[in-house]
């Protein structure tokens, strides 16, 4: 009895954390993408403006909620909360430390990928539900984005499962205790990572929503907390695809002795995230048909070129 | 792919760099000395007001933000018995102070008149007028002017002669 209440307050534990760890990432990339431009960025609202995003959330829960009279009202209201139920139940087989985790499910991984796909229908019945036409068109792009991008983003990482012989994230965290699997991994990382900025929908490859084309894609009409569910759908996207990147190439809480587990983690975690604010700083968005001919003409092969070399090394090395 | 990579780079290295932000009410960025700001109405050396009411400043206004009266006091000195600027409309092109004939209307580096109501932006003379001279130092109309009043006598102002006494202007 004792050890369902532990887990439950833990469970929310990790639930709040990471929605203030979101939060906290809208400050956190206003303010690096400012320094990468020789700007401040928000640095008023409390200290070095960390309470902007307090203030924002004010803000954005007094702004009036409105359903627009041509939209299809029921989808219109699920839409905003699929993108955050797949992205917080994807975070359940992420291992943030030993003993602390939602759960180790012996399919980690493909629940993962389960949940980003299912990830696509919120674009897809936001745009739809929307009745817009700019709407229409970024949830187009953001499901034909998302489905293609999904099949190397699997494949990208049975490399990896092949390694580890495990779909379990913490066996694949505890198969890295020799060597992270960046190494004999890289293509799988590389790809992986291209996979995982188009599956959060980010700059480079953030044409669903992309501002100068298409007012905010699709999610141009919708306001109040609804936007900002996507907002912070956006945020936790990064982190947990950050988060997946650390686990499955990077060795997770793995690290040396002077810290605790769960920094190590946090560490690469956030690192990553600064990669990926990097990457908005300094990349123009993709047009539509090269970032479909990037994703089947060149990462497709290549994932699948990774497996079959990793395939044939394990079987050498085996005989 | 190469050159993707090159600018990551040179965007990372920005964090390096200064920033050029002027973090505004701390530090003020500088206004050189002709910057066309808030209006002012000036006096002259003798501590008069510079402004005869002549108009010039309202006519040449392209936005129509300016409106006077001219009145003329007991000695025929002319000057602006109510001088209104609406600065919500004004647009600091700096027309008024070149038509002003006499140095009395004039733009000074001055841009921090931000108000909640737009009402307080429509300054009154009193609002407008200074105690010093402005930009223009020692220009005093009345001293050059051709009519006395009461700023100087005959033949005292500035590169005037004495009167000619016709009686004795003899051939």
């Amino acid at each position: 009895m004792i050890n369902i209440v532990e887990h439950i307050v833990l469970v929310l534990a990790i639930m709040m954390a990471l929605t203030l760890t979101a939060a906290g990432l809208i400050w956190l990339e206003r303010r690096m993408l400012a320094l990468w431009q020789d700007r401040y960025g928000p640095n008023r609202v409390g200290p070095f403006g960390t309470l902007q995003v307090v203030a924002d959330m004010i803000k954005i829960f007094f702004k009036e909620d409105w359903i627009p009279r041509f939209a299809d009202k029921k989808v219109f209201v699920v839409a905003p909360a699929i993108v955050m139920i797949t992205i917080l139940l994807s975070f359940a087989i992420v291992p943030f430390a030993p003993g602390i985790g939602v759960v180790d499910l012996n399919i980690g991984l493909l629940f993962f990928l389960a949940m980003s796909s299912l990830g696509a229908y919120s674009v897809v019945l936001a745009g739809w539900a929307s009745n817009n036409k700019y709407s229409l068109l970024g949830a187009m792009r953001g499901s034909a984005q998302m489905i293609s991008y999904e099949v190397f983003m699997g494949l990208s990482l049975m490399g990896v499962v092949m390694l580890a012989g495990s779909f379990s994230m913490k066996d694949i965290v505890l198969a890295q205790q020799g060597r992270w699997f960046v190494i004999p991994q890289f293509l799988g990382f590389v790809v992986f990572f291209i996979a995982g900025i188009a599956e959060a929908h980010r700059l480079p490859f953030d044409i669903p929503e992309a501002e100068s084309e298409l007012v905010a894609g699709y999610h141009s009409e919708y306001s109040g907390m609804k936007f900002g569910m996507f907002f912070v759908g956006e945020y936790l996207g990064i982190t947990l695809i950050s988060a997946l990147i650390t686990t499955l190439f990077f060795g997770g809480w793995l690290g040396f002795h002077f810290l605790p587990p769960v920094l190590w983690f946090l560490m690469k975690m956030f690192a990553f995230i600064l990669v990926f604010i990097l990457l908005r700083a300094s990349l123009p968005r993709l047009r539509y048909d090269q970032l479909m001919s990037l994703g089947w003409k060149i990462l497709l092969p290549l994932s699948l070129f990774n497996i079959l070399i990793t395939g044939a090394l394990i079987l050498y090395f085996k005989s | 792919m190469f050159s993707n990579l090159r600018s990551i780079w040179i965007v990372f290295l920005h964090m390096f760099h200064r920033r050029e932000t002027v973090l505004y009410p701390e530090k003020k960025a500088y206004l050189p000395p002709r910057w066309r700001g808030r209006i002012v109405l000036t006096r002259d050396p003798d501590k008069e007001e510079r402004c005869v009411g002549c108009y010039l400043c309202a006519a040449a206004c392209p936005v129509g933000c300016i409106a006077l009266q001219a009145a003329e006091d007991d000695k025929g000195r002319r000057y602006a018995e109510t001088f209104r600027i609406n600065f919500s409309r004004c647009i600091f092109c700096g027309y008024c102070e070149e038509a002003c004939p006499t140095d009395a209307i004039q733009l000074i580096p001055d841009f921090e008149m931000g108000e909640y109501n737009r009402q307080n932006l429509v300054y009154e003379k009193e609002d407008l007028l200074i105690d010093g001279q402005g930009k223009y130092h020692g220009y005093n109309f009345y001293k050059v002017a051709g009519i006395d009043v009461g700023v100087k006598g005959k033949g005292e102002g500035e590169n005037e002669q004495q009167p000619v006494d016709v009686k004795k202007l003899m051939p």
